[in-house]
């Protein structure tokens, strides 16, 4: 179909610049974004008849990089640290 | 800078947001909402599971009155729980280390509780200050004594909880150290220091349950004295 109606996975890489400046980036065209992201998580993952750890696991495991990464000053130092 | 072990309970925050913001809203992600579909997916279920459980584990001892107070005990509890267990997660910040947040839970619900049974039922709140059978002459010291331990029951609901999850990871911290320092030089002595590690590690997600259930449960319980 036309190129701003695509999910992003279905965009090739060669058309992304174009895809997106046809994306909507006022505050409501972000917050739709997500939500239409996290519900195609949760359609995918979760809310399956089959549904095991999987669902879950990524989401505590995206948690946990997202906290490395809010500590990384903290931690880029370990090493050099004399008092841990 | 003499930093200690205790750097892990600051909070720390990326350009400008701290990250407590975050681990308080995490939970939520994890709770998705059953939807209208009659039969869910295997977490939904899981989760109404747990709730149920929690619910008439909860409720069962409070009489009709006292069930007004059920969403707020459940919601706690799960809240609690999820957040006392992500924090046990590597690299992951725990809100309820905090002792500002913990007293600002604790405090709030004691006085509500406290607040309802003297206005419900002033002299039955007033009597819980003399237990029954005492012998005369002892009666004014009791009298002190029940006011005082009751004044500071929110102090203690909140430095339990604070104590409790404090004092593991620190542990934690303290082996993983000894752990890693002592596997250059003696690695027999890591092993075992590491089969410590992984004791603890489960005796922390015991904990974890635990002191959330004793949290709400004790609020449960001032709130059977007072309804």
């Amino acid at each position: 179909g036309p190129l701003s109606e695509r999910p992003l996975m279905e965009v090739r890489l060669g058309e992304l610049h174009t895809w997106i400046s046809t994306c909507d980036f006022s505050p409501q065209g972000l917050l739709g974004a997500v939500q239409r992201a996290w519900s195609s998580y949760c359609a995918k993952y979760i809310h399956v008849k089959q549904g095991g750890p999987a669902g879950i696991s990524m989401l505590l495991a995206g948690y946990c990089l997202l906290s490395y990464g809010w500590n990384y000053q903290h931690f880029k130092r370990h090493r050099w640290r004399k008092y841990h | 800078m003499n930093l200690s072990f205790f750097d892990q309970f600051s909070s720390p925050s990326l350009l400008g947001i701290p990250l407590i913001l975050i681990s308080l809203t995490f939970p939520a992600l994890l709770l998705p909402s059953p939807g209208n579909r009659w039969i869910t997916n295997r977490l939904s279920t899981l989760q109404l599971w747990l709730i149920n459980l929690i619910t008439k584990q909860l409720m069962t001892p409070l009489n009709k009155k006292g069930h007004k107070w059920a969403l707020i005990l459940t919601s706690l509890m799960i809240f609690l729980l999820l957040i006392n267990l992500l924090g046990l997660l590597p690299y992951t910040f725990t809100p309820t280390t905090q002792l500002s947040m913990n007293l600002a839970l604790a405090f709030p619900l004691w006085l509500a509780t406290l607040l309802t049974g003297l206005r419900n039922q002033p002299s039955a709140t007033l009597g819980h200050l003399l237990p029954e059978g005492t012998p005369t002459p002892l009666i004014p010291a009791l009298i002190m004594i029940e006011t005082t331990s009751l004044l500071i029951r929110p102090l203690a609901l909140g430095v339990r909880l604070t104590a409790n999850l404090t004092a593991g990871h620190l542990l934690i911290q303290l082996i993983s150290t000894a752990t890693m320092a002592l596997s250059s030089t003696m690695p027999v002595v890591s092993i075992l220091t590491f089969l410590v590690l992984f004791l603890l590690t489960i005796l922390e997600v015991a904990v974890a349950m635990i002191q959330a259930y004793v949290f709400v449960l004790l609020l449960s319980l001032y709130l059977q004295e007072n309804i």
